[in-house]
């Protein structure tokens, strides 16, 4: 008993010191979209109002909701109700899913007007819209890639939590999948008002 | 929060995690009301506010720091300085160059 619950508390560490390295990640990008914003401020307001506001606040919404969905999901199986957290967390995913799909038709729709790295549009434009654009296809790319990861990893959760892997005592694989999932919604908290809302 | 409560057991309840996502909710409605104001240079200043707001009530209780012992809190704040002091370090050039 006593040898679980440190490996419980080590695990845990663990998966908070390589959040606390993707902290550093992201902030390193957060650092030059800063710099670069103050840099050339009128142009990124104006190339912030190309974004959709609509799509921007709807994707904050569902992130938000998942990590709600997320969470109870391991109250749930720490309550015992394997069944009820495996739903909990399909929904999770589902809202995952649905995230990249609006993302993906935010891109599409973007790269359909021709503003896209390098794009003949975006060549001939000034070198701040240029940088806003590549800093939106970098990080929002960087952090869907991380809502990728997290539909992977919470598929093998339901997987771990149908066949009794995870249970109300062993518990520690559902809650790191947790915290990363919550980590990834704080990434996109930040940057929802840095792309979206023209401020 | 004492070292013999590290690691124990606290089961949230599921009501808690409903009033954060209301509490989270709203302040998504807010930060998009600041933004349609335009009052230019504060809105960026409010809405990183905001945001900063959602972020601590995500890690305080969908993450759990609320029941952590305080080696974690020291920890994240501790990366935060770092990040914090990296960021200026680097302003600190740009302006003044």
């Amino acid at each position: 008993m006593e040898k679980t619950a440190h490996d419980t508390l080590a695990a845990k560490y663990g998966m908070w010191f390589f959040l606390f390295t993707e902290i550093l990640f992201f902030g390193g990008m957060f650092l030059l979209y800063s710099v670069f914003r103050s840099k050339f401020p009128v142009e990124f307001h104006a190339a912030a109002k190309e974004e959709d506001l609509f799509f921007g606040s709807l994707n904050t919404a569902i992130l938000l909701t998942s990590s709600l969905t997320m969470a109870m999901s391991i109250s749930a199986v720490r309550k015992g109700n394997n069944r009820l957290s495996a739903l909990l967390q399909a929904v999770t995913i589902v809202f995952g899913i649905s995230f990249l799909a609006i993302k993906y038709f935010e891109w599409g729709e973007k790269i359909a007007r021709g503003l896209y790295p390098n794009s003949p549009v975006l060549v001939k434009m000034d070198q701040g819209t240029n940088l806003f654009f590549g800093l939106y296809y970098v990080m929002t790319g960087l952090h869907g890639l991380h809502v990728f990861v997290g539909i992977v990893v919470i598929s093998f959760m339901i997987y771990f939590t149908g066949t009794g892997t995870v249970t109300s005592q062993n518990f520690s694989r559902l809650e790191n999948t947790g915290l990363y999932w919550h980590f990834v919604d704080i990434v996109w908290i930040y940057l929802f008002p840095l792309f979206y809302l023209v401020t | 929060m004492k070292r013999e409560t590290e690691g124990e057991v606290h089961i949230v309840e599921y009501r808690t995690y409903a009033y954060v996502w209301v509490a989270l909710l709203i302040l998504l409605g807010l930060t998009i009301a600041v933004a349609e104001m335009e009052m230019s240079k504060y809105s960026v200043i409010a809405n990183l506010l905001i945001s900063s707001v959602k972020a601590i009530l995500v890690l305080t209780f969908f993450m759990h720091l609320k029941y952590e012992g305080a080696f974690l809190r020291r920890l994240l704040i501790t990366v935060l300085c770092v990040l914090t002091f990296v960021i200026m370090l680097t302003f600190s050039d740009v302006w003044y160059r």
